[in-house]
């Protein structure tokens, strides 16, 4: 039993990061039509800029948390000029190719500088953790389920009662109306890549001192946030979140009950069970293309 | 320039069949002369080690590419996993011929199917599902079998790889393999060479332009879409088990995910749409690294500059090197086109039902809360036009998608010719008789007005193409463009047509699958007032030889003067059926159209 609860707020910790690389997704998804294959490395590449921040140049640890997500929020831009916007008329196919090419140089190009050797990076906290009753609760994880809720919250916040959620919101659901409304779909479009790449990267910075810091976390992170989104359904912000904790217990307790080195098989096989059974996932629907 | 003058051009230039009167393998010929010649040379010249390495590793990957020109050229189907597949054909002869001590005959074939088992399921699993789904089930496929090649040490050896693969009796040195690898090559290379000009490569290319035209033209797109993707798995495992014996060991890190992005690199700089541009891109990624050896010096720096490429050939150069070259080509030496003549279209529409053709009763579709179609009956007799009307949002093309396949009905019963076809998916109906046109124009943009048709003629249960061979195709979609009157422009790409003629073009598709029942959803949307004339002309022609046409249209006088039998719809329900004359009179009909005083 005690082994259990252990293993179930583990589980929800690393979870709670795959809800938060799930959300940029949904959201870049709902947005843009598009699966952006490169939303790992926004978590990687944020884990680096706090390694080069924190570690290389030993600012202290809120600076560097600070200037790396202004970095990723920087890095949003690049990444919607570079990669989206000059295909977005194009089909999906060229731009989810594009993206994977992104995702490949992204990852290598780090590999380039840094090297195959993974970089360790401290946690926020002295104090490594709290022992409450027979579950002992690690100071990082805490910090990861508490900003996933904090977010979470603001995000319903921010899409439900600001006009620039709004706006966003309109210009997923319907560009071309959103344009006549006097909506700019491409400045939207924008501030979701920003958005999306801030909210990977914080989710990058908040679970590197977990793992190690090291260029296949992207690719980890991306393929079990987009079993996350299958989960729940896609184009669905509650059920990225929910999708993501629930994959988070499930490989968990893989892990601990079944099998370590296939720990990240499990992912694969979740996302293969519900895209035969339910590929609408749980909360979501289908919907057909008109003729 | 009006269809008929083209007509009487056409009648002026000399004629030439259709029908090539050289047999096919005499014409391709001098491609069998020059593969002779490459494995004559690869089996005779000397190479030194390092240069038969190149060779050999350009030979195997390139029978892999080929598997990716086939699912993401043909079939517009994206596979991130043919390192994976490469490695299942690799690890099954590897490990076959030394822990198994197998035939390596036997071994290359089992590695093969092996991929191609994996690929039909990992398919099958998700190919019902859009793109994006495929693209990260097959990462993830990649990933796993990475995991299980790395950690099931009793079976694969681990992180060691296999060493000292054997290669067959007749085989036994590199270099004689090498002739083997080319002649392979060669061969897989003609045959994908001319899968698009089959009809199975035919249906990946419709299905890739267009999914929902395909599967209204009567193609299994599931099907076309799962075949696409086991073949390439095919030739991933083919060209694996190749390289497995070329080089007589393997390990793990060769069929990484990285290697995946190394074949989707290659088949996209070089052309994804060809064979030779899989072989051009091949060739050069593997000798620019050779070239340019600092970039291996630094680990991850000539992946990093291949995911650069990615993403500036897909934005610059789409169609890859070869693409950009032919564009030349037929930029500098435009053929003409032959001219061609064929038979006048004959229409034998088929009679297995009653008096009735298509007998619709207590249709209904709701969206949620909203009844768009509400217990609609309607009934087309045999023969002549029946046309289908209602204001704007009365649930006509709801009807429509529904005839054809594209709704699931609420509840109700669709009859076609004596056949249920209530529940049976688009491509089914067609083949029970049903073609239909859209509104909005769905063609396969890629193809030349003569292939578009041809996919139509394809259609199964169309008794008119003889034999089903290729000639009888061509002469039956030629016939058809040549009945609405574009038969001189038969071999000319569909978008350089004008929005009238590409309408036209559509009709000719349905027409020449010879079906039971032609559904035209709105065919005189856009046209001007000459193009109008002319449709109402082509409808009476294709009325009189007898073929059924249910016509859905705002056009008053096209529906007036076309139509004998009118059924018209308000809300979601049916407000009048009968004469045409009559219902257009009905004070129902005349009040839903103008609004009651």
């Amino acid at each position: 039993m005690d082994q259990i609860l252990q293993l179930l707020f583990t589980g929800i910790g690393i979870g709670a990061v795959y809800a938060l690389v799930a959300l940029g997704f949904v959201l870049i998804f709902r947005a843009t039509n598009v699966v952006n294959f490169a939303q790992g490395e926004f978590s990687m590449v944020a884990a680096f800029l706090m390694v080069v921040f924190a570690v290389d140049l030993q600012w202290p640890y809120w600076l560097s948390f600070i200037v790396s997500l202004a970095g990723m929020a920087l890095f949003g831009v690049i990444f919607n000029l570079g990669v989206y916007y000059p295909l977005r008329h194009r089909t999906f196919l060229p731009v989810i190719i594009a993206t994977i090419g992104a995702s490949i140089f992204l990852a290598n190009s780090v590999l380039a500088i840094y090297g195959p050797a993974p970089q360790v990076l401290e946690g926020w906290f002295e104090t490594p953790g709290i022992q409450l009753g027979p579950v002992y609760l690690d100071s990082q994880y805490l910090l990861i389920i508490a900003v996933t809720i904090a977010l979470v919250i603001l995000n319903y916040w921010f899409f439900e009662h600001t006009m620039l959620g709004k706006k966003l919101q309109a210009t997923s659901q319907d560009k071309e109306m959103a344009s006549l409304l006097g909506i700019s779909v491409s400045g939207m479009i924008m501030i979701t890549f920003i958005y999306s790449a801030v909210l990977g990267g914080l989710a990058g910075i908040l679970v590197a001192p977990v793992l190690f810091v090291s260029i296949q976390m992207g690719a980890t992170i991306a393929l079990k946030a987009f079993a996350a989104t299958i989960i729940g359904g896609f184009g669905d912000v509650t059920g990225a979140i929910i999708g993501g904790i629930a994959l988070g217990i499930i490989e968990t307790f893989g892990a601990a009950y079944v099998s370590v080195p296939y720990k990240d098989a499990f992912a694969f096989l979740v996302l293969i069970l519900f895209l035969v059974f339910r590929p609408q996932g749980i909360f979501g629907e289908r919907v057909a293309e008109k003729a | 320039m009006t269809a008929k003058t083209q007509d009487a051009k056409a009648q002026d230039l000399p004629a030439a069949a259709p029908v090539h009167s050289t047999p096919l393998l005499l014409r391709h010929l001098p491609y069998f002369i020059v593969a002779a010649i490459a494995v004559f040379a690869a089996a005779t010249m000397s190479f030194d080690g390092y240069v038969l390495n190149i060779l050999m590793q350009a030979t195997t990957f390139a029978v892999a590419v080929f598997g990716l020109t086939v699912v993401l050229g043909l079939c517009g189907q994206i596979n991130l996993a043919q390192a994976a597949f490469f490695g299942l054909g690799a690890y099954v002869v590897g490990l076959g011929t030394t822990d198994y001590q197998i035939n390596f005959w036997i071994c290359l074939i089992g590695g093969s199917l092996v991929a191609l088992l994996a690929g039909a399921l990992l398919g099958m699993s998700t190919l019902k599902l859009g793109g994006h789904y495929l693209a990260m089930v097959t990462i993830s496929f990649q990933q796993i079998l990475t995991l299980v090649i790395i950690n099931a040490i009793w079976l694969t050896h681990g992180p060691d790889g296999i060493s000292k693969i054997g290669r067959p009796a007749l085989f036994q040195s590199q270099q004689s393999f090498l002739a083997l690898c080319v002649a392979v090559l060669a061969l897989v290379g003609y045959l994908v060479w001319h899968l698009p000009d089959t009809r199975i490569g035919r249906a990946m290319r419709a299905v890739r332009d267009n999914e929902l035209a395909a599967g209204v033209a009567g193609i299994d797109i599931f099907r076309t879409k799962v075949l696409a993707f086991a073949l390439s798995a095919l030739l991933g495992g083919l060209g694996g088990g190749l390289f497995a014996g070329g080089f007589s060991y393997v390990s793990p890190d060769q069929f990484s995910f990285a290697e995946s992005i190394v074949f989707l690199t290659m088949a996209l700089l070089g052309g994804v749409g060809s064979p030779i541009g899989a072989v051009i891109g091949t060739g050069l990624l593997i000798l620019i690294p050779e070239w340019l050896r600092f970039l291996k010096s630094i680990p991850g720096l000539y992946l990093a500059i291949y995911g650069l490429f990615v993403i500036l050939i897909v934005r610059f150069m789409p169609d890859g090197i070869w693409g950009f070259v032919q564009d030349m080509l037929t930029r500098w030496c435009t053929k003409r086109p032959a001219a061609m003549t064929s038979p006048a279209l004959q229409l034998v529409p088929a009679k297995t039902g009653g008096d009735m053709v298509l007998e619709v009763t207590g249709l209904s579709k709701h969206f949620g809360g909203l009844k768009a179609v509400d217990k609609v009956d309607i009934a087309v007799r045999r023969g002549g036009v029946h046309a289908l009307i209602g204001p704007n949002g009365s649930g006509k093309t709801t009807t429509l998608n529904m005839l054809s396949g594209l709704y699931k009905v609420t509840s109700g019963k669709i009859m076609l010719d004596g056949t249920d076809v209530t529940d049976m998916p688009p491509h089914q109906r067609t083949a029970a008789g049903l073609g239909r046109t859209f509104q909005n124009i769905r063609l396969f943009r890629s193809m030349t007005a003569l292939e578009n048709v041809v996919i139509g003629a394809e259609r199964p249960g169309n008794t008119l193409t003889g034999n089903g061979g290729q000639d009888a195709l061509t002469e039956r979609a030629l016939s058809a463009l040549t009945f609405v009157g574009l038969g001189p422009r038969a071999n000319e790409l569909v978008s350089s047509f004008s929005y009238g003629h590409q309408r036209l073009i559509e009709i000719a598709r349905a027409l020449a699958g010879n079906p039971t029942l032609l559904l035209l959803d709105e065919p005189a949307a856009g046209l001007n007032s000459t193009e109008k004339l002319e449709l109402h002309d082509l409808l009476k022609r294709i009325a009189a030889q007898g073929l059924t046409i249910l016509i859905i249209d705002h056009d008053m006088t096209l529906v007036r003067e076309a139509a004998q039998h009118i059924t018209v719809l308000n809300f979601g329900k049916r407000i009048a059926d009968g004469e045409s004359l009559a219902v257009l009179q009905h004070p129902d009909v005349i009040s839903a159209y103008l609004g009651t005083e």
